[in-house]
């Protein structure tokens, strides 16, 4: 009994997705109004991916400064380039790992020398890549990020 | 002082990001680098080449490896009409212990590579190209005995699957060069690994 219960549960497992989660999958058409919001909220977009080891090292500074800076007019989109088929594998698992309720969406558009450009023309597409905009203004780093280059970045959004 | 240096290392990460290197229509450099056969390769040593793909790429990207097949593919299709592939890995391998050249040699063996896959132990070669991720690659044309860069960009548009592609890059330039067009696409853009400098 005490085995047919435990298969069942096994079964469940690969059934319920991780924790319950989902994730917003999109092309870049459904992305892009996400990456001019025209209010008086400063928005950072960082693309990145679970796979990607420059991501993942600067994950923590993102993270540590959304939960900062909750209370302001600031918000965070994780855009991840993960392989659609290791959403489940992968990026489910991370995400329950890294704790990350701000956004996250996964952005399943493979031709990416038609999107790469209008997120920013200095893109040249490697990643990690972190877009901070704010109205008219908007500031792109095709780079990893400190926690405090990342907080100079979103304050001069204000200034 | 301490906002002048924030000021200075985000300049200077941007510099590093985009760097200088190769636009086409430039005059690229040729290269002697190791291989995993443990030779010296050069572009010089293919005298018969008509051009070559250039191709940056390492072991441990995702998006590399997604490419692998097609990169054999690349070099089988047109090494015959005298565009073979050269690939160069210049990852800092103590970063990313999969891009050592020991470890270029064993993928070099599985995949069963028809191409030299070279170190770019010092980086100076993709600093000059201008690669920043991988795969990056730059078709480069032979004219007038000088090397000139007449494509850079992804290998084609779609990195997922390589039943859903739509545009072969690579192969498109190549056609033009052939038929004496101009050549297009002359750049394009795709996501990939960001390299590690040292």
């Amino acid at each position: 009994m005490k085995r047919v219960f435990f298969l069942i549960l096994t079964a469940l497992a690969f059934v319920v997705p991780v924790g319950g989660q989902s994730i917003e999958e999109v092309n870049f058409e459904e992305l892009s109004p996400l990456l001019r919001q025209n209010n008086d909220t400063t928005y950072v977009v960082n693309f990145w991916a679970t796979w990607c080891k420059p991501c993942v090292e600067e994950m923590p500074h993102f993270l540590e400064l959304a939960s900062e800076l909750k209370d302001e007019k600031v918000k965070f989109i994780f855009v991840s380039l993960d392989f659609p088929t290791q959403k489940e594998s992968r990026l489910l698992p991370f995400i329950e790992k890294y704790e990350m309720d701000e956004r996250v969406i996964l952005l399943n558009d493979p031709n990416s020398n038609e999107w790469i450009e209008k997120v920013s023309p200095d893109w040249s597409g490697a990643i990690p890549a972190t877009l901070v905009y704010r109205k008219e203004s908007s500031s792109f780093h095709e780079s990893s990020l400190s926690k405090e280059e990342l907080l100079t970045i979103i304050k001069s959004m204000t200034l | 002082m301490k906002k002048l240096m924030m000021s200075l290392a985000v300049v200077f990460f941007a510099v590093a990001a985009t760097g200088q290197g190769y636009a086409p229509g430039d005059e690229a450099r040729d290269f002697r680098l190791k291989n995993v056969d443990d030779g010296l390769v050069s572009l010089a040593d293919y005298p018969d080449a008509k051009g070559f793909i250039v191709i940056f790429t390492t072991n441990h990207c995702p998006y590399a490896v997604a490419y692998e097949d097609r990169i054999i593919a690349l070099d089988k299709k047109f090494k015959e009409m005298g565009y073979p592939v050269v690939a160069i890995n210049p990852n800092d391998p103590e970063a990313y212990p999969a891009d050592s050249f020991e470890n270029m040699k064993v993928r070099a063996e599985e995949k069963g590579f028809t191409f030299p896959y070279l170190f770019d132990e010092t980086q100076e070669v993709a600093k000059t190209y201008g690669a920043t991720r991988t795969p990056h690659v730059y078709l480069v044309n032979k004219e007038a005995g000088k090397l000139i860069v007449r494509y850079i960009g992804a290998i084609d548009d779609n990195y997922q699957d390589a039943s859903a592609v739509k545009e072969k890059y690579v192969a498109g330039a190549i056609a033009s060069l052939e038929a004496g067009e101009p050549v297009y696409p002359k750049e394009t853009k795709a996501i990939g690994c960001s390299i590690k400098w040292k």
